[in-house]
């Protein structure tokens, strides 16, 4: 074994962990239902359990798992009003589905053998060019074109001003990208670096120092897993202030 | 032998690109570091500040992950 592990080297496939398979096999089109379904299927069907069963006694003292909901739903619901003020709760709902929804997909996405859709920026970009596009069109709705005062900064000097114009405009079109590639590639690194420490396992040497490795990687992502589902929603709501309030 | 040398300049690209996280966790630590003795002179006002405290760490993350990406573009997608 081990002079097999000498000649060939470890063998590390740390990305294979996310590759796309067909369900019930043959090849991927876009109608295909893959793994990326299955487990995305399961976060949804996870939330209705927590969100609509639980809570469906609407008991005054609340059970274990209604008192989580309702945990869940209060958390976000202060976010929103703290960060984006009191008129933005009307999309309270939205940023809700949001926050549970990645929050699901990151946390299922942490069971050995699964599959974490997060990490596929084709998932996260369809969540962040949402945001994007929902919330320009909003800020277009509400101030029509004064909603391009946003990149005039108008406490600047006016020398200064297109400049910084150019700026907050590159700043602004770059937000989509940021958004999505922040939680996928968290979501990803975190992964790939478990993987890559279940690989030194398989070598008797290191294998228990990679032991340690993989559990204190694990608790990390953990972490990683609620805060990147809570910065994805609270980076939201900045966006949504902005739009509600274009005037800096 | 053309191959072998482009295969050596993705590798060497990527671990190049991975130094840029380095950088992302300078800014990470400063932020944190920054906030943690601001909260500890004032603890009671530290409370509210935690929003804005994620919102700086991932603003700062953010070009960590892009080096990040940069490095795994250059190893699968190039």
């Amino acid at each position: 074994m081990s002079a097999e592990a000498s000649s060939e080297g470890m063998q590390f496939h740390p990305m294979a962990q996310f590759e796309l398979e067909s369900l019930f096999g043959g090849p991927i089109a876009w109608y295909t239902p893959t793994n990326a379904t299955l487990w995305m299927g399961l976060a949804v069907l996870a939330i209705i359990g927590l969100l609509v069963l639980g809570t469906r006694k609407r008991a005054i003292v609340p059970s274990r798992t209604q008192s989580v909901a309702e945990l869940a739903y209060g958390f976000v619901y202060s976010m929103v009003e703290d960060v984006a003020g009191k008129e933005a709760l009307k999309f309270f709902p939205y940023i809700m589905t949001l926050f549970i929804f990645i929050l699901f997909s990151n946390f299922l996405g942490l069971i050995p053998m699964s599959f974490s859709t997060t990490s596929h920026i084709a998932v996260t970009v369809v969540l962040a060019l949402l945001v994007f596009v929902s919330v320009t069109l909003l800020g277009f709705y509400l101030h029509g074109i004064k909603f391009l005062g946003l990149f005039w900064v108008g406490s600047a000097p006016l020398a200064l001003r297109p400049v910084l114009a150019i700026i907050e405009i590159i700043s602004y079109f770059v937000r989509p990208v940021s958004h999505s590639i922040r939680l996928a590639g968290n979501v990803m690194a975190g992964h790939a670096v478990i993987e890559v420490f279940a690989t030194f396992a398989g070598s008797l040497l290191i294998a228990p120092l990679a032991m340690v490795g993989i559990v204190a990687m694990f608790g990390m992502d953990v972490l990683v897993a609620f805060i990147q589902a809570y910065v994805f929603t609270i980076l939201t709501c900045v966006y949504l202030k902005d739009a509600l309030h274009p005037s800096h | 032998m053309e191959g072998d040398i482009v295969e050596m300049g993705k590798f060497i690209g990527a671990g190049l690109a991975t130094i840029g996280m380095g950088g992302a966790a300078i800014g990470v630590g400063s932020i944190v570091g920054n906030f943690l003795s601001g909260a500890l002179r004032n603890p009671s006002a530290a409370g509210g500040q935690t929003a804005m405290l994620f919102i700086g760490i991932a603003f700062a993350e953010a070009f960590g992950i892009f080096s990040f990406l940069v490095a795994l573009l250059l190893m699968f997608a190039v």
